[in-house]
């Protein structure tokens, strides 16, 4: 079988494409298939399924957004919108507020639990254990458990001394 | 630096052995964590004096990490393109790696078992490969080698999102743990179709090594972890596993159903890819890939006696196009590979 595009070179390629809800067989040589698979990842890379995603929150993405650029290293947001790549550890600090429900909707949480890096760990284990006695505090007022309350209430105190010690 | 890629080519990689826990279905796991430097930028959107000190720095401590004693320091520049697809076969690196090699590189050590891509999107990609489903101990021999690299370097990480990675997809743990499933019976009786479906909908990435979806060739699959913040390592691994746990008996029992029901059928089909195989002069990639699948699943019914795993899994690496000219030392068309396979499938199949 020959190509379906130059129609010369045998066809090892083989590929179905869906165009507006019709599906079409292509059967293409080694070239015409490599500049076919280029002409393909330009119509729709990661970028783009990315930029889907922070479409659907353009409540959230004023205008400014758009013009922001890191300082850091220079990308601004149009550049991430356009290549789905942020361009510096600093990026997501200087774009927070539009990377926070982006995060959330490709990995359902916006929390990280996982490993903690040696960089300042001990502080990150501490912040990590405040934040789950805090939630446990709610809940013993909540169920009106006050002895429980008032001893979680000392370790959170003793923790924050601690960790602002540390700190200053 | 001098690059010696043939010692790799006399010998099978670590994760090819076909060893390891459900090798007859799983033939590999691998585990990769994105990490990048503080505050420099990412690779992709480094210029190339920046990407030179990124490569340097890693360089640098590598050395020193204990699984990377012996490691090979590679300058991707210093190789033909031959050479680096050599390593992508052998699921070294990632394609993406072997385009705009000036300052990409790569680090491996002898085993096969860890290697870093340094400049891919990521300034680094620790990646660790083992035989058979062996996840667990790839996460912790990765988890090790980033904690020895992050007393030496320090990785871009935020208390609340945790490690911070060029696309907002690896954000938090940087991790990727993927498991590569032979899935022959699966696929004869045509329920891989529901099973790619349900993967999916568990957070699960599924897509065919070679080929796209329910025509993968081989029938060999690639599944992955979608998710990699606010789930703890072990968490993203467990839930891998579990679900792999599932699709692993689903094909143990209809490849039981088959053997017992069909075994005629089965039979024969091993065996006539066997001939084939056998004879033919002129092979192509994907029509081996195929064979291979077949021939592979009669070694594991016992049907097929004089070869074990190992060497079917052998064949399959160094059928591919990379590995066939690295064999023969020397370019070759895609007609020329066609006959080169052949003959070399002929010769191990004597």
């Amino acid at each position: 079988m020959n190509c379906d595009i130059c129609g010369k070179k045998e066809a090892t390629v083989h590929l179905t494409e869906i165009v507006n809800e019709q599906m079409t067989k292509l059967n293409l040589c080694e070239d015409c298939a490599r500049e076919k698979g280029a002409q393909m990842e330009e119509h729709f890379g990661l970028s783009e399924l990315l930029s889907g995603l922070t479409d659907m929150g353009t409540a959230i993405e004023p205008e400014v957004a758009i013009t922001t650029t890191c300082s850091n290293c220079g990308l601004t947001y149009q550049n991430f919108r356009k290549i789905g790549r942020l361009g510096c550890s600093e990026c997501y600090e200087t774009f927070k507020k539009e990377l926070a429900p982006l995060l959330k909707r490709i990995h359902g949480a916006d929390r990280h639990i996982g490993k903690v890096s040696l960089k300042g760990g001990k502080t990150i284990k501490d912040t990590r254990t405040l934040q789950d006695l805090k939630v446990q505090l709610e809940k013993a007022i909540q169920v009106e458990e006050f002895e429980e309350a008032a001893k979680l209430r000392d370790k959170i105190r003793d923790l924050e001394k601690k960790t602002k010690t540390r700190e200053g | 630096m001098k690059v010696n890629l043939d010692d790799f080519l006399k010998k099978d990689s670590e994760w090819l052995k076909g060893t390891g826990p459900n090798s007859d279905i799983v033939m590999s796991s691998r585990v990769r964590l994105a990490r990048n430097l503080d505050k420099l930028a990412f690779s992709h959107w480094a210029d190339k004096k920046q990407q030179e000190s990124i490569m340097n720095a890693v360089f640098d401590v590598a050395g020193s990490v204990n699984y990377l004693k012996d490691a090979q320091f590679i300058r991707l520049k210093d190789l033909n393109e031959v050479d680096r697809f050599f390593l992508v076969e052998r699921h070294l690196m990632s394609p993406e790696h072997a385009k705009d090699v000036e300052f990409k590189a790569l680090i491996v050590d002898p085993k096969e078992i860890v290697s870093i891509m340094v400049n891919e999107e990521d300034h680094l990609r620790i990646q660790v490969l083992q035989s058979g489903f062996n996840l667990m101990e790839a996460w912790r021999i990765a988890d090790s080698i980033d904690t020895e690299l992050s007393k030496k370097l320090s990785f871009a990480y935020s208390a609340k999102w945790g490690y911070l990675t060029a696309c907002p997809t690896n954000t938090g743990t940087g991790l990727r743990g993927s498991v590569m499933l032979h899935l022959p019976s699966l696929v004869f009786t045509a329920q891989i179709g529901k099973i790619l479906q349900a993967t999916a909908k568990l957070g699960l990435n599924i897509r065919g090594l070679y080929g796209e979806g329910t025509e993968a060739s081989g029938n060999l699959f690639q599944v992955s972890n979608q998710v990699s913040l606010g789930r703890t390592e072990e968490d993203i691994i467990d839930n891998i596993e579990r679900i792999i746990n599932q699709i692993i008996a689903r094909e143990e029992t209809t490849r039981r159903t088959i053997s017992t029901k069909n075994r005629e059928a089965l039979v024969d089909r091993v065996w006539r890819a066997y001939g084939t195989l056998k004879s033919a002069h002129i092979i192509t990639s994907n029509e081996t890939i195929a064979l291979l699948s077949a021939i592979r699943l009669g070694v594991d019914l016992g049907i097929v006696k004089n070869l074990d795993r190992r060497m079917v899994n052998e064949l399959l690496i160094l059928t591919q196009p990379s590995h066939l000219q690295k064999l023969e030392g020397k370019i070759l068309n895609s007609n020329e590979r066609d006959m080169k396979r052949a003959e070399l499938i002929r010769e191990r199949l004597k």
